[in-house]
C-alpha cells in the first residue's frame, strides 16, 4: 500500500478511526449513557463516510449557477448529503429513545451501571 | 385506487399511528389500530393477487421515475412477506385489547397502539420498497417503535432488554447503512433493480465485497442468527405478550426477507453463492444455531424465554434452507417464514392468555392449567405440535421441504440433524404439556379460562396452522414461485 | 363406494362427538360407543365385500403438498386389518363397560372419547392410499392413544407416557419420515402401487438402508431395540392394552411394515436385492429375546407385553422373507395373533377386576373360581403358540413354509424354539389357575426366576392396579358411584358379565379361525397375486 493511497484516502482513515473509537466505547463501557455516546460516535463516522464521498474534487456546492444549463459547471453530489440528513434524524431519535430508556432504568434499578444492573437481576432471578 | 395500493400499504398504518396518539381513550385507539391493520392485510392480499396475475408491480413515489425517485416494487417474494406481516398484525391487534389492558398502564395504551402501528408500517415499508436507503429508514422506524414496545413490559427487566436491543439493533442498522453507502459509491444508484443491473460489472471490486460483509453482519444481527442473537431472548421474554406474539412472527421474518432481497436480488444469487460462498458460511452457523438453541430451550423455566430460544433455533432452519442454494431449499425458507409466523404467533398468544389469568409464564405456573384453561392449553399443544412438525400442521410442510432440499443436495446427515432437532422441540414443548396436564392446579379455585377476546385470535392462528398444514398447495406454489424469482440466474 | 371409505373415518369421529355430548349419562354414552362400533364394523364389512369382489375404491381428501395427497384406498391388506380392528372394537367396548365400571376408573368419558379417536386413526392407517397418509394417521394414532396410556394421571403414568411418545415419535420422525422423504426424492411419488414404486429408481445399495429406515422407523412394530414403549404402555387400563396394544396400535405398526414392503418396495424387488436378509435376523432376534424376557416377568400384563413384542416380529419376519408365502403368513398372523392376544389381555383384566391379582405367582387356584376366564386363557395360549385347533396354527405354518422357501432353514429353528418358549411362559398361567394350590402364591414365584415376587408386584403392578383404585370413590362422575356398587356385587365372585361375554367371543373366534381361515387367506392371496 503506497503512501499516496494513504493520503488520498485520508477521509476513509478518519472514518475508520472514528468508527473503531465509537465501537470500542460501546463494547467496553458499562455505563449506559457512555454506551449511547459510543453509539453516537459510531453513527457519526458513517455520516462522515457518506458526506465525504459526495465530494467531487474541484466541484462547487450543488447549487445551480446562473445562467442555468449553460457553461461547464461541476457540482458536488447532493444525494449523500440529503441521505445523511435523514440518517441524522434517525440518529437523534435513537439517542432520545436510548436516553429515555436510561432514565427509566435509573428509576427502576437506581443505577445505570451495567454490572450493577446485572447483579440486581441475578439476585432477583435467584429469588424467584 | 388500486394503482396506489403499494403506497397505501405503508401509508395507512403510518397515518393511523399519530391519530392513536390524539385519541385519549385506549379503546378508541385500539379500534383504529384494528381497522388500520385489517386494511393493511386487505391491501397486502390484493397486492399478492395482483402480482400473481400480472407480474411485478412498480410504483413511483410522487411520480418521480426510478431510478432517481423512490420506487416501490412488488414481486411475489415481498407480496408474500407483506401478507405474512400484515396478517399477523391483523390477528394480533384484536388480541391486544384485553392483553394490553392487563399488562400496560392505562395512560400508555394509546401510545402503545401508536408504536404498534408504526412498527407495522416500518416492517411493511422495509418489505415493499425498492430503494436501498428507504430500507434503512423503515428499518429504523420499525426498530425504534419496537424498542418502545418492548420497554412497555411489566417487569423492569423489559427496560434493560429494550436497551440492549437498542444498542445491538442500532449497531446492526449502522452496519447496513455502511454497506448501502459503499454500494452507492460503486454504482451511484440506490434503486435495487438498477443495482442488480450494475453490480455484476464491479463484482471483483474489494469495496463491493466489503459492503457485502457489512451487510451480512448487519442483517444477521437483525434476524438474530446465532451467535448474534443475544438481544432476542430477553426482549421476547419481557415484552408485553401481544408485542412478543407480533414481533416473534414478523420482525425476524422481515430481517430474513432483507437478507434474501439484498443477497439474491441485488447482488444476485450467482455472486452470493459462487463468489462469496455465502452458503458455506451460513450452513455451519445455521446448524449450530438449530442444535445449540434447541438444547438451551430445553433448560428454560420461563416459557416465553423457552419459546424465544426456540425462535432462534427456528431462524436457523430458515437460514439452513438458504444455505442449500437450491430452489427447493429456498422454498423451504420462504415456507418456514410463513409457517413459523403462524406457529410462534399461536404459541406466544397462548402464553399471553396464561399471563392474563395467572400473571406468570413460569413453567410452574402452568401446573394444572390443562383443566383450568383447557382451550388455552389445547392451543398451546397444537401450536407446539406444529413447531415439532407433526403431519397435518404447517410445521410438517416446512420440514418436508427442508429435508427434501437436504436430500437433493445429498446431505443426508443434515436431514438427520433436522429430524433430530425436531425431537428436541418435542422435548421442550412436552415439558410444558406435562406441567399442564399432569400436575395439580395450586392456585385459586376461581381461575377461569381466558376471555374469548384473547382465545378468538389465538384459535384463529391455531386454525390456520391446521388449515395450511392440510392444504398447503397454495402456499407451496407461492413460495416456490418466489424462490424461483430469487434464484434467477442459478440453474434450478 | 367411496362414501363408505369416508364413513369408515367419519363414524368413529361422530361417535366421539356423541360420547362427549352424552357425558352426563353413562348408559347412553356406552350405548353410543357400542352403536358406533357396530356401525363401523358393518361399514368395513361392506368394504370387504366390494374389495374381495375386485373393487379398489379410492378417494382423495386433500392435497397438502403438491403431488402429495391425503388419500384413502381400500385394498385387501388394509381391509384385513380394518376388519380385525373394527370387529374387536365392538368386543372391547363391551368388555370396557364391565372393566371400567368394575374398576371404578375416573374420567371414563375421556377414555371412550380418545378410544374412538384412536379407532378413527386406525381406520386411516388401514385405508391409507399413500405413505404420507399412512404416516399422518400413524402419528395421529400415537397422539390419540397418549391420553389413554396416561389415563391414571399418576407419576408412573407420566413416565410411561414419556417413554411411549418418546420412542414412537423419535423413531417415526427420525427414521420413518426420512425414509418417506427419501422415497419421494428418488421416486417422485409416495403412492402405494402393486409391485412397488422403487424398482428402477434406486440403486441396489440404497435399498437395504431405506428398508431399515422403515422397519426401525415404524416404532409401533416394536422391533428391538425400539420395543420399550410397549411394556411401558401397560400402565394403561386393560381394555387399552387389549385392543390398542395387542391389536390396533401394534398391528398398525406391523401392518405398515408389511404394506411398505409390498406396495412401496415390492417384495420381489426386496428379494432380488437381498435387502432384507439382515432384517430377517433382526426380527428373529426380537422373537427370541422377547420370549426370553417374557419368561422373567411375573407381572401378567408385562409378560403379555413382551410376548406381543416377540409375536409382532413374526409379522415383520414374514414381510422380510419377501416371498408370497411369507407375506401370506405375515398377514394372517396379524389376524390370528390379534384374536389370541386380545383374549389373553381380556382374561388378565378380568382377573384384575375380579380378584385384584396382577402377578402370575398370585394366580394359584384361581381357575377353579373363574373357570371361563382361565379356559379362554388356555385357548388364547394355544393360538399364540400356534397349535391346533386354533387359528394361530395357520399363520405359523405359512411363516415356516415361507422361511424354507426363502432358503433360511435357521429361521425355521427360530420359529420352533420361540413356539416352545411361548408355550412354556403362557401355559404356566392356566396350569397355576387350575392345578395350583390357593394360598401358596407368591412363594412359588421365587422358583421361576423372578425377583422377590411380592415386592415387585407392588413396584411393577402398582400403576394399573393400585393407582387407579386410589381415586375410586371420588364419585367424579355422578352416575359412577351408582353403577360401581352394582358391579361390586359381581366383582368378588367373578369377572363382570360384560367382560366374560367379550372373553367368550374372542376365545371362540380363535377356534373358529382354525376351521374357517378362508376370508383372511383369500385377502392375502389377493395381495400376493397368483
Amino acid at each position: 500500500m503506497s503512501f499516496d493511497l494513504l493520503v488520498s484516502h485520508y477521509n476513509y482513515w478518519i472514518v475508520i478511526f472514528l468508527m473503531m473509537v465509537g465501537f470500542y466505547i460501546l463494547i467496553s463501557r458499562g455505563n449506559l449513557i457512555k454506551k449511547i455516546v459510543g453509539l453516537n460516535v459510531f453513527q457519526t463516522s458513517v455520516f462522515m463516510l457518506y458526506i465525504s464521498m459526495g465530494k467531487v474534487s474541484g466541484a462547487t456546492p450543488p447549487i445551480l449557477v446562473y445562467p442555468y444549463g449553460e457553461g461547464d459547471v461541476l457540482y458536488s453530489n447532493p444525494l449523500p448529503h440529503v441521505l445523511i440528513l435523514t440518517a441524522i434524524v434517525v440518529g437523534i431519535a435513537t439517542t432520545s429513545v436510548g436516553l429515555a430508556l436510561a432514565v427509566r432504568i435509573k428509576e427502576a434499578y437506581g443505577t445505570i451501571e451495567e454490572d450493577e444492573i446485572n447483579a440486581i437481576e441475578a439476585r432477583t432471578e435467584a429469588a424467584e | 385506487m388500486s394503482a396506489h395500493l403499494p403506497i397505501l400499504q405503508v401509508v395507512v398504518p403510518l397515518l393511523a399511528a399519530p391519530f392513536c396518539l390524539f385519541l385519549k381513550r385506549g379503546r378508541v385507539a385500539w379500534g383504529l389500530a384494528v381497522l388500520a391493520s385489517w386494511a393493511a392485510l386487505a391491501i397486502a392480499l390484493a397486492l399478492l393477487d395482483q402480482v400473481m396475475r400480472e407480474g411485478v408491480l412498480s410504483y413511483a413515489i410522487g411520480d418521480w421515475a426510478p431510478p432517481i425517485g423512490i420506487e416501490y416494487r412488488v414481486d411475489v417474494v415481498n407480496a408474500w412477506v407483506l401478507v405474512i406481516v400484515s396478517g399477523i398484525g391483523a390477528i394480533v391487534s384484536p388480541y391486544a385489547m384485553a392483553s394490553i389492558e392487563r399488562e400496560v398502564e392505562a395512560g400508555r395504551i394509546p401510545l402503545f397502539y401508536a408504536a404498534y402501528l408504526l412498527c407495522l408500517s416500518g416492517l411493511l415499508g422495509i418489505t415493499i420498497t425498492g430503494d436501498m436507503f428507504n430500507v434503512f429508514v423503515f428499518l429504523e422506524i420499525s426498530s425504534l417503535s419496537a424498542y418502545a414496545l418492548i420497554a412497555l413490559g411489566q417487569a423492569r427487566r423489559a427496560l434493560t432488554s429494550a436497551f440492549r436491543y437498542l444498542i445491538m439493533g442500532s449497531v446492526g442498522a449502522t452496519f447496513i447503512v455502511i454497506g448501502i453507502g459503499l454500494l452507492y459509491v460503486m454504482t451511484g444508484t440506490l434503486n435495487m433493480a438498477d443495482l442488480a443491473q450494475l453490480l455484476p460489472e464491479v463484482w471483483d471490486s474489494r469495496t463491493v465485497k466489503v459492503a457485502y460483509g457489512f451487510l451480512t453482519v448487519g442483517f444477521c444481527l437483525k434476524l438474530a442468527l446465532f451467535p448474534l442473537h443475544l438481544w432476542l431472548p430477553n426482549a421476547y421474554t419481557y415484552a408485553p405478550s401481544a408485542v412478543t406474539a407480533f414481533m416473534a412472527s414478523t420482525a425476524t421474518k422481515v430481517a430474513v426477507y432483507m437478507l434474501l432481497r439484498f443477497f439474491l436480488t441485488i447482488f444476485g444469487a450467482p455472486f452470493s453463492f459462487d463468489v462469496m460462498a455465502l452458503d458455506r458460511v451460513l450452513l455451519p452457523l445455521a446448524l449450530v444455531a438449530i442444535a445449540s438453541m434447541s438444547l438451551v430451550a430445553i433448560f428454560q423455566v420461563n416459557v416465553k424465554r423457552l419459546l424465544a430460544y426456540s425462535s432462534v433455533a427456528q431462524i436457523g432452519y430458515m437460514i439452513l434452507g438458504l444455505s442449500f442454494a437450491t430452489v427447493t431449499g429456498l422454498t423451504a425458507t420462504l415456507l418456514h417464514l410463513f409457517n413459523h409466523a403462524l406457529m410462534k404467533g399461536a404459541l406466544f398468544m397462548a402464553m399471553g392468555c396464561v399471563m392474563y389469568r395467572i400473571g406468570s409464564v413460569h413453567i410452574n405456573a402452568m401446573a394444572g392449567l390443562g383443566r383450568r384453561m383447557p382451550w388455552t392449553m389445547a392451543a398451546f399443544v397444537v401450536g407446539g405440535l406444529s413447531l415439532v412438525g407433526v403431519p397435518l400442521t404447517v410445521g410438517f410442510v416446512s420440514k418436508w421441504y427442508l429435508i427434501l432440499g437436504a436430500l437433493e443436495r445429498g446431505w443426508w446427515p443434515v436431514a438427520i440433524l433436522v429430524l433430530l432437532t425436531s425431537l428436541l422441540a418435542l422435548v421442550y414443548i412436552w415439558r410444558v404439556v406435562e406441567a399442564a396436564y399432569f400436575r395439580d392446579f395450586p392456585g385459586d379455585e376461581q381461575t377461569r379460562e381466558a376471555p374469548w377476546t384473547l382465545l378468538g385470535p389465538t384459535w384463529a392462528l391455531v386454525a390456520l396452522n391446521l388449515y395450511f398444514g392440510i392444504d398447503a398447495g397454495r402456499t407451496v406454489q407461492i413460495a416456490r414461485q418466489a424462490a424461483e424469482t430469487l434464484m434467477a440466474g442459478i440453474s434450478p | 363406494m367411496t362414501t363408505l371409505l369416508l364413513l369408515a373415518l367419519a363414524v368413529p369421529v361422530a361417535g366421539a362427538v356423541f360420547i362427549a355430548l352424552l357425558r352426563k349419562n353413562p348408559n347412553a354414552r356406552e350405548a353410543a360407543s357400542l352403536v358406533t362400533a357396530g356401525v363401523l364394523f358393518a361399514i368395513v364389512l361392506r368394504i370387504y365385500r366390494a374389495v374381495s369382489g375386485g373393487a379398489r375404491p379410492e378417494v382423495t381428501l386433500a392435497e397438502p403438498l403438491p403431488g402429495i395427497r391425503i388419500a384413502l384406498e381400500a385394498e385387501p391388506l388394509g381391509v384385513l386389518f380394518a376388519l380385525i380392528a373394527s370387529f374387536l372394537w365392538i368386543v372391547t367396548t363391551a368388555y370396557s363397560i364391565g372393566y371400567m365400571r368394575g374398576h371404578h376408573e375416573k374420567n371414563q368419558t375421556r377414555f371412550y372419547l380418545f378410544f374412538a379417536f384412536a379407532i378413527a386413526s386406525v381406520m386411516g392407517v388401514a385405508f391409507a392410499g399413500n405413505l404420507f397418509t399412512l404416516f399422518a394417521f400413524y402419528e395421529v394414532l400415537s397422539l390419540a392413544t397418549f391420553p389413554l396410556v396416561t389415563h391414571a394421571g399418576t407419576d408412573a403414568a407420566k413416565r410411561a407416557g414419556r417413554v411411549y411418545l418418546g420412542i414412537l415419535f423419535s423413531t417415526s420422525v427420525v427414521f420413518q419420515l426420512l425414509g418417506i422423504i427419501w422415497v419421494y426424492a428418488v421416486a417422485g411419488t409416495v403412492d402405494f402401487e402393486p409391485g412397488g414404486i422403487l424398482r428402477g429408481n434406486v440403486g441396489a445399495g440404497l435399498v437395504p438402508i431405506l428398508l431399515a429406515l422403515f422397519v426401525f422407523g415404524i416404532g409401533k412394530a416394536a422391533v428391538m431395540p425400539f420395543h420399550r414403549w410397549l411394556p411401558a404402555a401397560m400402565v394403561a387400563p386393560t381394555p387399552v392394552s387389549a385392543l390398542l396394544h395387542a391389536v390396533a396400535v401394534v398391528k398398525a405398526g406391523v401392518f405398515s411394515v408389511l404394506k411398505v414392503t409390498v406396495y412401496i418396495f415390492g417384495f420381489d424387488f426386496v428379494a432380488e436385492t437381498g435387502a432384507s436378509v439382515w432384517l430377517m435376523w433382526a426380527a428373529a432376534a426380537t422373537i427370541i429375546l422377547g420370549s426370553l424376557v417374557a419368561f422373567t416377568k411375573d407381572n401378567l400384563k408385562a409378560r403379555l407385553a413382551y410376548s406381543t413384542v416377540s409375536q409382532l416380529s413374526y409379522v415383520v419376519l414374514g414381510a422380510m422373507l419377501a416371498n408370497g408365502l411369507g407375506v401370506i403368513g405375515s398377514g394372517m398372523h396379524i389376524a390370528m395373533h390379534a384374536f389370541g392376544k386380545i383374549t389373553l389381555f381380556f382374561c388378565a383384566g378380568a382377573i384384575m377386576v375380579a380378584a385384584h391379582k396382577s402377578e402370575v405367582s398370585q394366580l394359584n387356584g384361581l381357575g377353579r373360581r373363574m373357570p371361563v376366564t382361565f379356559a379362554a386363557f388356555l385357548i388364547g395360549t394355544l393360538s399364540i403358540v400356534g397349535l391346533p385347533p386354533t387359528g394361530g396354527a395357520w399363520s405359523k405354518w405359512f411363516l415356516g413354509v415361507g422361511s424354507v422357501e426363502a432358503g433360511q432353514i435357521g429361521l425355521v429353528a427360530v420359529l420352533m424354539l420361540s413356539s416352545l418358549l411361548s408355550l412354556a411362559y403362557l401355559l404356566e398361567i392356566p396350569i397355576r389357575g387350575f392345578f395350583g394350590k390357593e394360598g401358596e402364591g407368591a412363594h412359588g414365584a421365587h422358583g421361576d426366576g423372578g425377583a422377590s415376587g411380592e415386592a415387585r408386584a407392588h413396584a411393577d403392578g402398582s400403576a394399573p392396579g393400585h393407582a387407579d383404585r386410589g381415586g375410586s370413590h371420588d364419585a367424579h362422575d355422578p352416575a359412577h358411584a351408582h353403577h360401581g356398587t352394582h358391579q361390586d356385587a359381581h366383582a368378588h365372585h367373578g369377572a363382570p358379565r360384560w367382560s366374560v361375554a367379550a372373553i367368550t367371543v374372542t376365545a371362540a373366534a380363535c377356534i373358529a379361525l382354525f376351521v374357517y381361515p378362508e376370508p383372511f387367506y383369500r385377502l392375502m392371496t389377493m395381495v400376493t397375486g397368483p
